[in-house]
């Protein structure tokens, strides 16, 4: 029987774990959606993560880090434009195999061109005066630029929740993930919708890597760093299933801090364990609804 | 928008590990083909955790090429090296053979990872190709694991950790106190936590506990509460590449205030840190406010090529090819076995510092003087570059430089007959 003291620490590792699960999501959510509606599994997604992060690194000098929290997820929302109009949506009917191999070479010529431009080493960035300092609950600390993720994250997560659940929009979108040819059949193009989610999802992914760089090292790889880890949610919460995907990023940080506390050489690889665990188990994922064109 | 009805959720599970690919694809060697030359080979990571490196390592060798070609070549020939990439073991070691068979390089330069120069190591000795290692500090490599052909430039974990001990020593961080450690989960890693229980036992300190930590690791948040948990009087970090810069950042957001002090380091994840997060006591091997004429010289020439001062990585590869060129013209000769007997018999070399430097004969590890560096505080550092101050040459002037190196019972060589 443990003590209650020896059990703060642990206590603070899964809300710590919860915490960090909520800054997953914002990745993990638009990888989901773009492989749902698209049938594209993004491995550039890590990319455009970086991508936000960098450009981060560069406005915030000029129009501030607030400034820079709203541009850079734009301006990449916009790279996500043309690359959907341009490249992605060759490859909606195509075979998987084929959108696997344009994103797996979109993130590498992007990371060699971030090395090109801004070179190997890390580029120095730090938290904003303002937003600097912890907050104290009993135990447990927990910075004050963190708490703001969190809040970022949240607003996200409730905003995309509205979004697809409340909107005409939304309703168009979860219908193209069930039965894309009935809504063909109804007069609908999916195409616009498409766009719109793949500009959402990497914007999302840009907004993670902006909130991100002040306290991680900003390099070109930086995006291999999350990827894994993303897809990792994506195929733990089940696919098409918004809140599978909520729940098991906050399983996932849960799952690391644990490992972190009793076995931290096993930190990322408690991840991967947890996830051949969900297969076997529940090959659909956490909250996979059965969706007719996977099957 | 008909969708192909072959899709599965297998393909994600396929995507995942195509994702987990996308770190140890390496990028093809480039060659420029030119008779007459003397060919050598440069060898290390370019992508991943200690990318950030090795993009500090070519720069550097491609600068010292220019410079002894300038120069007029060594014994009437031009200088030429063949690169290539390092990311994995594998890699590394078949990319040697393939520089050493295809190419017919005199010698190889470079690699970092002391688990890639362990694979490449076993390479040169079967094709006895001279190699000299610039960024690997694991001390298996001049002990247990020593080649005759292999020679290090990089100082080794235990110079290291015996430099930048003198200074925690001093600044009473050792005796009678309870430090605490985070380690990169490699080869290098595993070394260095070695030799620092080595020095911290020998030194009366008690080890409150070690965290392994995943090399891509980018959150430290869950070590960061098990350290203000166990309340050290010093945390000891034995990480490597991007590990430090992601550490340096997050310490300084979790407002930790215990002391700080590295086992291994390099200047340039301190440098990417950004203003503010960079705190503690670390050892350099070199660094770019070393006060030698021909180190001002070299900063001086990296800055102009590059628009930055070059850090320590790329003193390695500088001086490496610097000794190499000055060995063959001494020897006249570029037959490795030479080589090695010249480095053997103790040939001394200016390696931009104080005094000369040599390879010891026994282990074949560089003698040369080492700094430790503190972090200057906030109010102080006037530029993104001058972020530290730094001890006088360590040993200083009236000791052996081998008195921070590891002894032979604490790390013995013995070199297989070929």
């Amino acid at each position: 029987m443990l003590d209650v003291p020896d059990l703060i620490p642990l206590i603070s590792q899964i809300l710590n774990g919860l915490l960090f699960g909520a800054y997953y999501v914002m990745i993990a959510l638009g990888l989901s959606m773009i492989f749902s509606l698209g049938g594209i599994v993004n491995l550039a997604h890590g990319a455009f993560y970086a991508i936000g992060a960098y450009l981060a690194v560069t406005l915030a000098p000029h129009i501030g880090f607030g400034g820079a929290l709203i541009a850079s997820p734009l301006a990449v929302a916009l790279i996500g434009l043309v690359i959907e109009r341009y490249l992605l949506r060759r490859f909606y009917t195509a075979d998987p195999i084929l959108g696997l191999l344009l994103t797996f070479g979109l993130a590498m010529v992007a990371e060699q061109s971030l090395r090109i431009l801004y070179g190997a080493a890390p580029v120095p960035f730090s938290i904003p005066q303002a937003l600097r300092g912890q907050v104290f609950l009993g135990e447990f600390v927990y910075s004050r630029y963190r708490l703001m993720i969190l809040g970022t994250a949240v607003l996200c997560v409730a905003g995309l929740w509205v979004l697809l659940a409340k909107t005409a929009f939304g309703k168009v979108v979860r219908a193209g993930v069930q039965n894309p040819d009935m809504v063909g059949a109804l007069g609908i193009s999916l195409k616009p919708y498409m766009t719109a989610v793949v500009m959402i999802g990497v914007g999302l992914a840009a907004l993670a890597g902006v909130l991100i760089a002040p306290i991680a090292g900003v390099h070109p790889a930086m995006g291999q760093e999350i990827i894994t880890f993303a897809f990792v949610v994506v195929v733990i919460g089940g696919l098409g299933s918004f809140w599978g995907v909520v729940a098991a990023a906050c399983i996932v940080g849960v799952t690391r801090g644990v490992a972190a506390h009793f076995y931290p050489a096993a930190t990322e690889a408690s991840v991967y364990l947890l996830m051949v665990l969900v297969l076997l188990l529940r090959p659909r994922g956490l909250f996979g609804e059965r969706i007719q064109k996977f099957e | 928008m008909p969708l192909d009805t072959s899709l599965s959720r297998r393909t994600i599970l396929k995507a995942s590990a195509g994702a987990a690919a996308l770190g140890t694809l390496g990028a093809p060697a480039i060659s420029y083909a030119q008779s007459e030359a003397i060919k050598l080979g440069h060898i290390t990571p370019r992508t991943g955790f200690l990318g950030p490196l090795g993009e500090y390592a070519v720069q550097a060798m491609q600068l010292a090429v220019e410079e002894v070609n300038a120069a007029g070549g060594v014994n009437g020939r031009k200088i030429e090296v063949i690169y290539d990439d390092s990311p994995n073991p594998q890699q590394a070691s078949a990319k040697a053979e393939r520089l050493i068979q295809r190419d017919k390089i005199s010698a190889l330069i470079g690699e970092i990872s002391s688990a890639s120069a362990l694979a490449i190591a076993q390479v040169v000795q079967r094709e006895k190709v001279l190699f000299i290692n610039t960024g690997a500090n694991s001390d298996a490599l001049r002990g247990s694991d020593c080649q005759r052909y292999m020679f290090h430039i990089e100082a080794q974990n235990s110079m290291y950790v015996k430099a930048v001990g003198r200074s925690l020593v001093a600044n009473g961080l050792v005796t009678g106190k309870k430090w605490y450690s985070l380690t990169a989960d490699y080869a290098f890693g595993h070394d260095l936590l070695n030799v620092a229980k080595r020095f911290m036992a020998g030194n009366n300190a008690n080890h409150a506990g070690d965290d392994l930590i995943p090399t891509d690791l980018a959150d430290f948040s869950p070590f960061l509460l098990k350290i203000r948990q166990a309340r050290p009087d010093v945390v000891i970090l034995n990480l490597a590449g991007t590990q430090i810069t992601n550490f340096l950042k997050q310490y300084a957001e979790f407002g930790l205030t215990f002391p700080v002090a590295g086992f291994g380091f390099d200047t340039a994840l301190a440098w990417g840190a950004g203003p503010g997060n960079f705190g503690g006591i670390w050892p350099a091997l070199w660094h770019h406010l070393v006060d030698t004429p021909n180190s001002k010289k070299f900063v001086a020439a990296f800055n102009a090529k590059h628009r930055r001062p070059p850090e320590n990585q790329a003193w390695g590869e500088y001086c490496s090819l610097k000794i190499i060129a000055q060995s063959m013209a001494e020897t006249r000769s570029t037959d490795p076995t030479k080589i090695v007997e010249h480095f053997e018999k103790g040939a001394k070399f200016d390696v931009l510092k104080s005094r000369e430097s040599y390879f010891r004969a026994r282990d074949h590890q560089m003698m040369t003087e080492m700094y430790a560096i503190t972090a200057l505080p906030q109010a102080q550092v006037k530029n993104q570059w001058d972020i530290f101050s730094s001890s006088p040459p360590v040993p200083g002037p009236n000791e052996s430089l081998e008195v921070i190196a590891a002894t032979e019972e604490e790390n013995k060589c013995v070199f297989r007959s070929a």
